[in-house]
Order: C-alpha cells, then structure tokens, then sequence
C-alpha cells in the first residue's frame, strides 16, 4: 500500500479506539450480568437501541445533550429492573437457555416497540453542541465527539470499577458471583442484588446507546448486529470477567480499523477470526476462569 | 366519514364480484367491458426501503385517481392492488405470479431494488404481462434479463452515475476514491461512474468496498483521507448513505475533498439531516423544486399536496406516479387493454407526466428522460421540505446511455 505513514497507522488505531470503546461498554454489562445471575441477556442489543431512541428523543424535547445523558440509562436501567423481576427472576434454576430464551423474545418486542412509537425509518441522530467539528490530536484531525466518546467510557468503566473494587456493595456482588450460598447465609438478600445488577448492566447498555448515537444513525435495528459483536467481545475477554470485557472490547476495535485499513473487504470478518484464534490458544477467553459458563 | 365510504364500494364490490362469478361464462364475457383495469403494485412496504416505498403507493394512487376522475377509458375505472415483496425477489415473485393469477391484473408496475424488479420482470416474462419497472438497474435493460414486455420507468446507474461524474469530474477533480456497498447497486454505480470518468481522464485511487448494512465507517476514513482525493463517491443507498455521509462529515472529510452520491435519496436526507449531508452533491430523477422551473412538476406536486395535506412527492415517489400514469396512458392510446397494442403504444409515445419530455427508447424501452443534479443545504431553508438546491439538470440523451448494440438488442 502505498503512502502508508506513521500518522496514519496512529489515526487507524484512535479510530479503533473509538469503536472499541462502545463494544467495551456493551460487554462489560453483558458480563456483570452473566458473571453475577448466569443469565445470557440476548435483550442487550435492544436495551442499547432503546437508550439511542430515548436518549435523541430527550435531547429534541429538552435541548440538552447532558440532562438526556442523566435521564436515559435511568429509564433503560428502569426497564431492566422491571424485567428481572417480573420476566427473569421466574427462570432462575431452570438453566442458561431459558432466560436466553425470553430475552431473545424480549429484544423483538422492544424493536416493535420503538417501530410503533418512533416509525420504522428512525430518529435523526445529532452531535451535541460544542462537541461537532474536529480537532487536531498532533497526528492529524479527529471528530472531537469520538475523542469525548473515549473519555465517556474510561470514566464510566472506572466508576463501576470503583464501586466493584472499592465499595460495600462491590464486596457483596463479588462474593454472591463466588458463592450465592455463603453470601445468602451472611444475611444478605442475593435477590436484591441480582436485581441491581441486572439493572445495572441494562444502564450501562442504555448508556452506550445514548453516547453512540450521534456517530450512526438511531433506527429499532441498530442493536442486532452490535449484539452479535458485543457476543464476540465477552467471548474473547472471557465470559463473566470485567476486565477481559474492556481490554476485549478495545482490541476489537482496534483489529477491525487496523484490518479495514489493509484489508477492508475483510474487516467484518477479522473479529471472527480474532475470536477463533482467542478460542483456540485459551478455551476460556483472555480473562476468563476456566469452565466459567459451567 | 371517509372510511365507512370505501367500506361501502368494498362491500358493493364484493358482492358484484360475487354475482359476476356466479353468473355463466358468456354473461362474463358481455359485462367484461365494464370491468375495472387492475393494476398489480409489488413493492417492499416493509424494511428498510420502507419509507420510498410508502410514497410510491401513494404516487401511483393519485395517478389512479385522475385517471378515474376524467371517466377511465370506456368507463372502465383503474384499481391499484398493492402486495409487499418485503425486499425479497423470492417473495417478490411470489406476489407477483399471485397478481396475475388469482387477481387477474392487466398490468404490473412497481418494486424498489435492484434484485426485485429481476424477479419481477422474470415472472412478467413468462407470464407475458407487461411490467413498468420505477427502480433502478442496468441489468434490466440487458438483452438476457429484458423482454418486449419490460418497460423502465426509473433511471439506470449508467445514466445517473454518469450524470453526476459528467458533473463533478470537470469541477472537482480527476483523483477518485469509492466507498462502495459490496452488492449489484453498488458494483453498477462504480463501474457507471468510472465508464463516464474515463472520457475526462479520472483515475480510481481506491475503490473501498463495505459490508451492505454496516453502521460505522470510521474505519475506512483516515485511509480515505490519506489517499487525498479530489472527489470521494458514496455508492451505498438508503441508510448506508445516511451513516457513511454523517461519519464522513464528523471526520471532516469535506475540507480536503468533494463528496458525491450517484442517487443523492430525499428520504435519506431527511433522515439524515441537513448538516450530515451538507454541500453533498448527487444526482436524482426528481425533485419536487423543479416546480419553478417545469410546469408538469407543478401541476404534479399540487395535485399530490392536495390529496396528502401539503406533503411533498420524493423522487421514488414520482415513479410510481409516472410509472401508473404510462400504462394507463397507453390504455387510452390504444383504446384496448391487450398486452401488445399497449406496448406498441407505449413505444410510441412522446410524454410529459412530471419532469418534462420523455419517451421510451425502441429497443430497451427504458424511459430516456433528464438526470437532475442537486447539491444538499442546510442553510436558507423555506421549510422542511426545501433541502436542495438545483445545480442544473442534464438534457435527455441517448448519447449517455449504453447503446443497444451493447446492451446485446439487435438494433
């Protein structure tokens, strides 16, 4: 290839940076619910579209960017917990594919939802004020959006870091993933929790679809193919591991830009192969405990 | 009030048809002349072409409705029976094989993708029922794929793609880079617009292809933006187009290049947005500011504001109308409903339903007719409804359009 520069190469991996900033948002919900309830939620993607189409929605009604920021994965993590538990918590005991059933079926009627109420031709998406235009990063001129976008998801993957690690309630969601038994002997409602949870990852998810949607275009079928992505990123971190979600969801992105770069016809299909690759040396993904899905 | 009228010539209908199968043939045979002329409307009602689709309908409705109004032909009125192909040429055949036989239809027109109007038209084919085409495809015109019963009412990538290279090479630039959904709509306008720019001496710097339906292209564009060409061409449609313009502004591609779209949709750049699309140039085969200029589009738009509260037709809107409005035109021309005198009508008919002068071309019968050149604005909008400017319209011609030597039709 020819005037392949330094530059470029380093445009290419911010690029990816960017992309995998939202795949690193959407698995690290995928995997704290998983990690903690052992439900696969197949209703992610929806709960992504859902935060789009609410998120753009607010910004029209109330003209701020920051307050639909706030609002939205309020209301999408309303929704989830709403759905754990009336449409969940009924499944639990009765093993992985009955959940993943019902949040399959979910995430149509949350696609029918939105095509009902906001049309089938979807939301006109807009950068946020201030945040339009480009800006120059030393190597060359980036959408000031997509450098905001980055520090959204460094700040929002170090808060449930920090409430993880460092708080009370981290204490309790670590130790129900380890052991439900013990922690429920301790006196602690693990329902209350996984309720929390479930929510939590829903937020984040609604989150994402809020902070995506002014680089593409809101529409109820956005959160199908970004799905089966997100599937690939919590499979090569290791399923029900955190940190393998974020470093996963990173080197996603970066393999798609840097493949779509020297090979673009290739690029859709470079995850796939990163995934079998993962697959083939670690069976249980970068992060992941062996027999996790067990 | 309005429903419960239709519901009444429904019901009045239902039960004349009853009677018309219960009674003998040859009673049939006597009242078949006051029957109606039926119209069969395949067209993707559902996905995600869905809104040009629903203004297709509701073009070719009006188009029905002044046919009836000035008295049918012989008293016989018209009647559009619409079927959603839901995108798909299995199900498109499928609806249309049912069209001709269970509902009898005279004619077909309609479909709204490349691959569709194929199956379509193969079905019509066989059938030998006469199909007006209102989307676009080059391999339509083709000698294989073409019979004396296909008529193309939309333009064809040779001609738009084409148009717009004509345009844009000469002001722009001769460096070209592609950004190109990787199926038949996108490998037509490539090879379309390449065809046009090698008269003026362009060259392809990259022709990048994509996934159809991708949502993020940011990917591809610093490799775009490396490569520093005069012009970067959007060969995608719908959606893709809306996504692959606004990621291309956001990165600020419009700085250092020009950015055009062989078919520059007014759908899509209501959905997308006037600073998504802003300063983009594309071609079009109708847009409804032609108004000022041309009085059919005048007379067209006001007829279509009137029956649906002030809206405006869209440029596949306007082939559905035009599409209807020729076949019934040729009812009229050759005072019959048979196949071949309609289509030797049709052959020979100079027209004007919209955007001026058109006529069907002896040996594709694709409608020779102008390509429109807009460019998007955001600025200085009257309404919501006022998003392009005019740069200018290239005449009708069949200079730049494939010769029938070369499409495989013995002149």
């Amino acid at each position: 290839m020819t005037g392949l520069t330094f530059e470029l190469l380093c445009m290419q991996l911010l690029t990816g940076i960017a992309l995998g900033s939202i795949y690193a948002l959407l698995a690290l919900g995928l995997c704290l619910i998983f990690g903690m309830l052992n439900v696969v939620n197949f209703a992610h993607g929806a709960f992504f579209m859902v935060g789009a189409f609410l998120g753009v929605y607010f910004l029209g009604i109330t003209g701020s960017f920051w307050f639909s920021l706030v609002l939205t994965p309020l209301l999408t993590g309303g929704i989830g917990l709403l759905t754990e538990r009336f449409l969940v918590r009924p499944l639990y005991g009765r093993g992985l594919d009955y959940p993943l059933l019902l949040t399959f079926g979910l995430s149509y009627v949350l696609i029918e939802v939105m095509r009902v109420t906001f049309g089938i031709e979807g939301l006109p998406s807009v950068t946020p004020e201030g945040l339009g235009g480009t800006v120059n990063v030393g190597i060359g001129y980036f959408p000031k959006y997509r450098l905001f976008l980055i520090a959204a998801t460094a700040v929002i993957i170090l808060g449930v870091w920090f409430l993880i690690q460092k708080t009370r309630y981290g204490l309790i969601i670590k130790a129900g993933a380890a052991d439900q038994e013990i922690v429920k002997v301790l006196g602690v409602d693990i329902a209350k929790v996984w309720l929390l949870v479930f929510g939590l990852g829903c937020a984040i998810a609604g989150l994402s679809g809020i902070l995506a949607s002014p680089t593409r275009s809101v529409n109820p079928e956005m959160g199908i193919p970004i799905l089966a992505e997100s599937f690939v990123v919590t499979v090569v971190g290791g399923m029900g591991s955190p940190v393998g979600a974020v470093v996963a969801g990173l080197l996603v992105g970066m393999v798609y830009s840097m493949t779509s770069l020297f090979f673009p016809d290739l690029a859709e299909l470079s995850i796939f192969v990163l995934m079998a690759v993962v697959l083939l040396i670690r069976p249980q993904g970068l992060f992941g405990k062996a027999g996790a899905m067990g | 009030m309005k429903q419960k009228v239709t519901n009444q010539t429904r019901r009045k209908m239902l039960i004349s048809g009853a009677a018309a199968a219960s009674t003998p043939l040859w009673l049939n045979i006597a009242n078949a002349q006051a029957d109606t002329i039926k119209i069969g409307f395949p067209t993707p009602l559902t996905g995600p072409f869905s809104a040009e689709a629903q203004d297709q309908v509701k073009a070719a409705e009006l188009a029905i409705k002044e046919f009836n109004d000035a008295g049918g032909f012989n008293g016989r009125k018209a009647e559009l029976l619409v079927r959603d192909d839901k995108l798909n040429p299995g199900e498109a055949a499928t609806r249309t094989l049912e069209l001709i036989e269970k509902d009898k239809v005279n004619f077909v027109v309609g479909s709204l993708s490349a691959a569709t109007q194929l199956s379509i038209n193969a079905v019509c084919k066989e059938r030998k029922v006469l199909f007006n085409s209102i989307s676009q495809s080059d391999a339509i015109n083709e000698a294989k794929d073409w019979s004396v019963y296909t008529f193309h009412e939309a333009l064809n990538p040779t001609m738009t793609a084409g148009a717009v290279a004509r345009y844009s090479i000469p002001r722009f630039g001769k460096k070209i880079v592609f950004l190109t959904a990787d199926y038949a709509y996108g490998h037509e306008m490539v090879r379309a617009f390449e065809r046009a720019g090698k008269e003026m001496g362009a060259t392809t710097l990259a022709d990048i292809r994509h996934p159809l339906g991708a949502s993020d292209y940011s990917a591809f564009l610093p490799r775009i933006k490396a490569l520093n060409p005069d012009i970067l061409v959007l060969c995608n449609f719908g959606r893709d187009l809306v996504n692959a313009a606004k990621q291309c502004t956001d990165f600020g591609l419009k700085s250092s290049m020009k950015i055009v779209t062989p078919v520059l949709l007014y759908t899509s750049r209501l959905a997308g947005g006037p600073e998504a699309f802003e300063g983009i140039i594309g071609g079009t085969s109708y847009y409804w500011g032609l108004e000022d200029r041309i009085p059919t589009a005048k007379t067209f738009n006001d007829a279509f504001r009137k029956m649906y509260n002030g809206s405006v037709p869209s440029d596949y809107g306007a082939l559905g109308y035009a599409g209807v409005k020729s076949v019934l035109a040729g009812v009229k021309i050759a005072k019959s409903t048979d196949t071949m005198k309609v289509v030797a009508a049709m052959e020979n008919m100079k027209y004007d339903w919209y955007k001026g002068p058109e006529y069907y071309r002896k040996c594709d019968h694709q409608a020779v007719q102008t390509v429109i050149i807009v460019e998007s604005k955001s600025k200085n909008m009257k309404d919501k409804y006022d998003v392009f400017n005019i740069l200018t319209i290239e005449p009708t011609t069949e200079k730049n359009m494939r010769s029938c030597a070369e499409l495989g039709h013995k002149a």
